[in-house]
């Protein structure tokens, strides 16, 4: 174990791990709550489930807004995920750096058409 | 003078995929653990199916109709298995919540005894395995 005082200490950052760990609950949570909304508003379409039904949930403002956040806390919480995974599988360094990267683009670019598709309804 | 007797036993320093998975006895919480990893890759790697069917249900009537339609079939793929892809996803969902809503309690109540954790993992998958088997029956239509 790496000394983490005095002049022999590994400098690498400043909070070692406390941001991941509030980060992954505070959007779990999120997501969770989100879910629950998303299942009481399914339940609450009367009737066979169709388009207009369905797509009505998202048609609010504040509704697409919540997505959105949603969808960036998903992001956030698969990406601090897969990098806790790959901190433990992932060797050599060079190489999780690698599947990291790959991590990143798949994540941001899922992201991304996620947005695309709530932001043209 | 007499050696003193070396019984023999298994040593586990760095578990071996192929010979000591098998036989490695894990307690309840830690399939709970390694699922909810696996569960998260799964979802992870077919995050571009689950965003194909909020953008064809979404988008317009015509995509919400092809949506319905794969679940009947695709190509080379059957509807069941389609069906069967969504249902492992729908439990790769829920023994996620179950298994994180497992770690926030721990994390709120600091109940880390031995049995709370056995008892707190059993919950979680008595939790993912019946709603899991509910949307299931649902999915394929039993009901």
């Amino acid at each position: 174990m790496a000394a983490t005082y005095g002049y022999k200490r590994t400098v690498v950052g400043a909070h070692y791990g406390w941001r991941d760990f509030v980060v992954q609950r505070i959007t779990a949570v999120l997501i969770a709550l989100f879910t629950l909304l998303l299942l009481v508003k399914v339940l609450f379409i009367q009737g066979p489930i169709g388009y207009d039904s369905w797509a009505g949930i998202f048609a609010p403002q504040w509704m697409k807004a919540l997505t959105f956040s949603v969808i960036v806390a998903l992001i956030w919480h698969a990406w601090v995920g897969v990098c806790s995974i790959l901190y433990d599988y992932a060797k050599p360094a060079g190489f999780r750096l690698f599947l990291q990267s790959l991590s990143a683009v798949w994540l941001v670019s899922c992201g991304g058409w996620a947005i695309q598709v709530l932001w043209r309804l | 003078m007499t050696e003193p007797v070396k019984i023999k036993r298994p040593e586990f320093r760095n578990l071996n995929l192929f010979s000591d998975v098998r036989t490695y006895r894990m307690p309840p919480a830690a399939i709970v653990s390694i699922l909810h990893r696996a569960s998260g890759v799964l979802m992870l790697a077919l995050l571009p199916f689950i965003i194909w069917m909020f953008d064809t249900s979404l988008s317009s009537e015509y995509s919400f109709a092809r949506f319905t339609a794969v679940f009947a079939g695709q190509g080379v793929f059957p509807g069941w298995f389609i069906k069967l892809v969504a249902l492992a996803l729908i439990w790769a969902f829920l023994h996620h919540l179950g298994a994180g809503m497992r770690h926030l309690v721990l994390d709120v109540t600091h109940r880390t005894t031995k049995e709370f954790g056995r008892s707190s993992a059993i919950a979680t998958f008595v939790f993912s395995l019946v709603l899991t088997a509910l949307l299931g029956a649902k999915l394929f239509g039993l009901y």
